[in-house]
This record gives C-alpha cells, structure tokens and sequence, in this order.
C-alpha cells in the first residue's frame, strides 16, 4: 500500500493541491481563451442595442467605436457619438442614480440642441411591479423624457411632482423616478457643460478608429 | 449491480431529493424561482457541474489524500463552475444575463459539496457519475416545480421567455394561463419561495405516508386472505 503512505506525506498533499490548482487554472485559460472573442460579441452586441434604442433615425458611423471618454458626475463617462456626413449629430451616454435598492443606471440619447431623443434604464434592483414601471414594456413613462430639454421644463421644474416638477411619480415609488429624473438631469447638465468636446465636427476623428476619440479630445483642446 | 443504479436513480429523483430531503441548495432554490424557465435553466447548469464534478471526484479518489480532500474538491467545482459560466455568457448570451448573477452561486450550493463527500468520494466513476446526474436531475424537477408555482400564481404565465432558454423551437412552452392577470407580487418576491417550499415540503410528507400506508396495507392483506 505505497499509496496510502505516501497521501500521508505533507510533500505529497502539498503536490497534490499545487498540481489540482494548476490543472484548473489551465483550463480555465483554456476556456477563457475560447470564449473570449464570443463573449466580446455578445456584449457588442447588447451595447449597440441598447444604443439603438436611444437613437432614433439613421447613423452613418459606428457608435462604439467613434468614443470620448469625459470625466462625469460620478466618475469618467464614455461618450458615444453618432454622426451623419462626419457632423456629430447626437451623442449617448450612461447616468446614474441611487434608487430605493441601488444604483439605477440608465443610457441617455441627446441630440445636437440638447433635446433628449430618449432614455431607458439598463439596469436597476427596483422593486417589481413597483419601481420597475421605468421599463417601456410595463408603462410609457420612460418616453416622457423624449424631446424635453434644459429650459422645458426649466431646471428648478426638472424633478418629478412631488418635487414641484413636471415628472410623473409613481404610486407607492417615488424614489425610483426620482432616481431617474435626477440623473437625466444630470446628464443634461453634463451635455451642456462638455458640449464644445462632444460635438467636435472635426472630419479627421470621424476615422472611427478606437483612437478617434483621443485625437478629437486634442483637436478640441487645441481649437481653444 | 442494476440493483444500485436504479436505487442512485430512485435517491436522486424522489427519495433523497436535493431540495425537498436533504434541503440542501437553499440559496439559489429561493434566488432563481421565480419563474418556471429560470428554475428550469439554473437547474440544467446544476446538473451538469453536479454530474462532472462527482466523474472526477471520482475518478481522482485514489490520489486525493483525506487530509485535503476539502480545498481539492472545492478547487475542481469552483473551476467547473467557471466553465459554466463563461461558456454560458459566450453561447447563450441572452440567458445569462436572466441567470448570471446566479450561476457562481452554483459553488455555493451545499448540495455539489455534499454529494462529492458523501458519494463520489468513496465510489467507482459510472455510479458518481450517475448520483451526480440524477441528484441534479431531481435538483431541477423541484426548481423547475417551485418556479412554476409562484409564475403562475404571480404572473399567470408558465415558461415565459423560454426560447432564451431552450432555442425557438420550444417558444411553444411559452403560456399565458391567466389572460389579463393583475399578478400577485407577493409570489415573485422572496416570500413566496418561502411559502410555496413550505406547502411543497408539507405535501411531499402526506404524499409519501399515504404510499407507505398503502404499500404496507397491500403487503399485510395476503396475510388476513
């Protein structure tokens, strides 16, 4: 019974889990590496869809690689640019607020003028039956944002009525439409503030190279 | 030897099943049911970690010194788990993003641990393999049977979103029971896996004295006859 001897050993329980652990971790660098490209696609693709929904009307570029990356509210926020003939036409990007059980993060499409062409909540912990009435497939409410912009209604007015804004709450939520409308108005705000940057019509960065972004952020800071 | 297999077969499915005996796995059972196709997709991904990772606990039986059979065993599911998870986010996308956030859970669930130190740990590769399996297969019949309970009485639909699932092909499974159902939220929300466990736990109880009654009642009448 050498075996049994020798699983005994300390040296061979330490060879043991060091050959397990190297075993595992090689395959899962095997997985890893085939499920990559995959994996990569499928996100691509939820992006462009979500994108899309935010984006009424046709673009002639490809938004997720035409990026400027912009410090936001709540850290960098990618930006990404839709254009028509090389002119920036409207702009999407991700905003975020604290709901009743988390961070309620939505995409937000803005056009040229600061009009919102629509919004959607990606992600939220909200309530269901509740504060999930944000998602279009239960109620209208996230299309009541479509058109509005920074002066209709005017700032103080952007928040939901309970606020004394023009924004429906819902019954029994509150919290998670205000969530949203805060920080839709804050992406507003953000529009307005990096508009300059954003709107960058420069033919050069419309290359829709990954790098486009970086060079249209100089070509900006040159211009000033 | 078919004698064991349909006993493993028997444990697995009904008399030692995961959820309803041994209770074990009650995280995911609670996060995932709340609907009949999430059950039934956590508990296929279940099946399949629970099955090869019995094979291999296995197959390795031999090597593994008791000493650290523990941290071995742990290693070889969570990396089964990781399998399962990145291959599940590369192929079946639209799943993944309902059963995510639970498939780690899968490493979790008792239930895996349990089988590799109860079964597979002492046993030949076929018949662990097989524990595995149907322990998994009874795991996803109880998930499968909880999630369509509180769908149905929470949303009155049974295997919404199916096709994410199980391809188009099966979008038929797709019903709505309750046309212009208002919904019981209570159901959807945590409680209701609660309560529907409960009332599930108390009729496998009744159902299983009734059989025994009955089976002793036939054994002892040719006795009086």
């Amino acid at each position: 019974m050498g075996l049994d001897n020798l699983r005994a050993k300390l040296v061979y329980q330490g060879i043991l889990l060091g050959s397990v652990t190297l075993l595992t971790g090689g395959a899962l660098a095997l997985a890893d590496h085939a499920t990559k490209g995959a994996i990569e696609a499928a996100k691509e693709c939820d992006m462009k869809q979500s994108l899309t929904q935010v984006l009424p009307g046709q673009y002639d570029n490809d938004l997720l690689k035409d990026t400027v990356v912009l410090p936001g509210p709540d850290g960098d926020v990618t930006v990404y640019r839709a254009r028509r003939a090389g002119k920036v036409e409207a702009v999407v990007f991700q905003v975020q607020g604290i709901g009743y059980a988390g961070p309620v993060v939505s995409m937000m499409g803005v056009d040229r003028d600061g009009h919102i062409l629509g919004v959607r909540v990606i992600q939220h912990k909200e309530t269901p039956g509740l504060g999930d009435k944000v998602d279009p497939a239960k109620t209208n409410w996230i299309h009541s944002f479509e058109g509005k912009f920074l002066g209709n209604p005017p700032a103080d007015k952007f928040a939901v009525k309970k606020d004394g804004g023009v924004f429906d709450q819902f019954a029994g939520a509150t919290i998670t439409p205000r969530a949203v409308v805060k920080s839709v108005k804050g992406g507003l705000e953000f529009f307005a503030r990096e508009k300059g940057k954003l709107l960058d019509d420069n033919p050069g960065s419309s290359a829709a190279t990954p790098d486009g972004g970086t060079a249209a952020r100089v070509a900006a800071a040159k211009e000033k | 030897m078919s004698n064991i297999y349909a006993k493993i077969t028997r444990d697995g499915l009904w008399d030692n099943n995961i959820v309803f005996v041994q209770i074990l796995g009650m995280c995911p059972t609670m996060a995932v049911t709340s609907s009949a196709t999430n059950g039934l997709g956590m508990g296929l991904a279940t099946t399949f970690v629970l099955a090869a990772s019995n094979a291999v606990i296995a197959a390795g039986r031999n090597l593994i010194s008791p000493d650290v059979r523990i941290p071995v065993y742990i290693v070889l599911i969570a990396s089964l788990v990781t399998l399962v998870d990145v291959s599940l986010n590369a192929f079946a996308h639209d799943l993944y993003k309902v059963l995510g956030l639970y498939i780690a859970l899968i490493v979790a669930n008792c239930a895996v641990l349990g089988r590799a130190e109860a079964f597979a740990g002492k046993s030949k590769v076929a018949p662990a393999a097989l524990d595995g399996l149907m322990m998994g297969l009874g795991f996803t019949f109880a998930l499968t049977l909880i999630g369509g309970i509180r769908e149905l009485i929470g949303a009155g639909t049974l295997f919404a979103n199916a096709h994410l699932l199980l391809g188009s092909a099966f979008a038929f499974l797709e019903t709505t029971v309750i046309p212009h159902y208002k919904g019981y939220l209570l159901m959807i929300l945590p409680p209701g896996g609660f309560l529907v466990l409960g009332f599930l736990l108390a009729g496998k109880r009744v159902l299983d004295r009734r059989l025994a009654e009955r089976s002793a009642r036939i054994a002892a009448e040719p006795a009086v006859a």
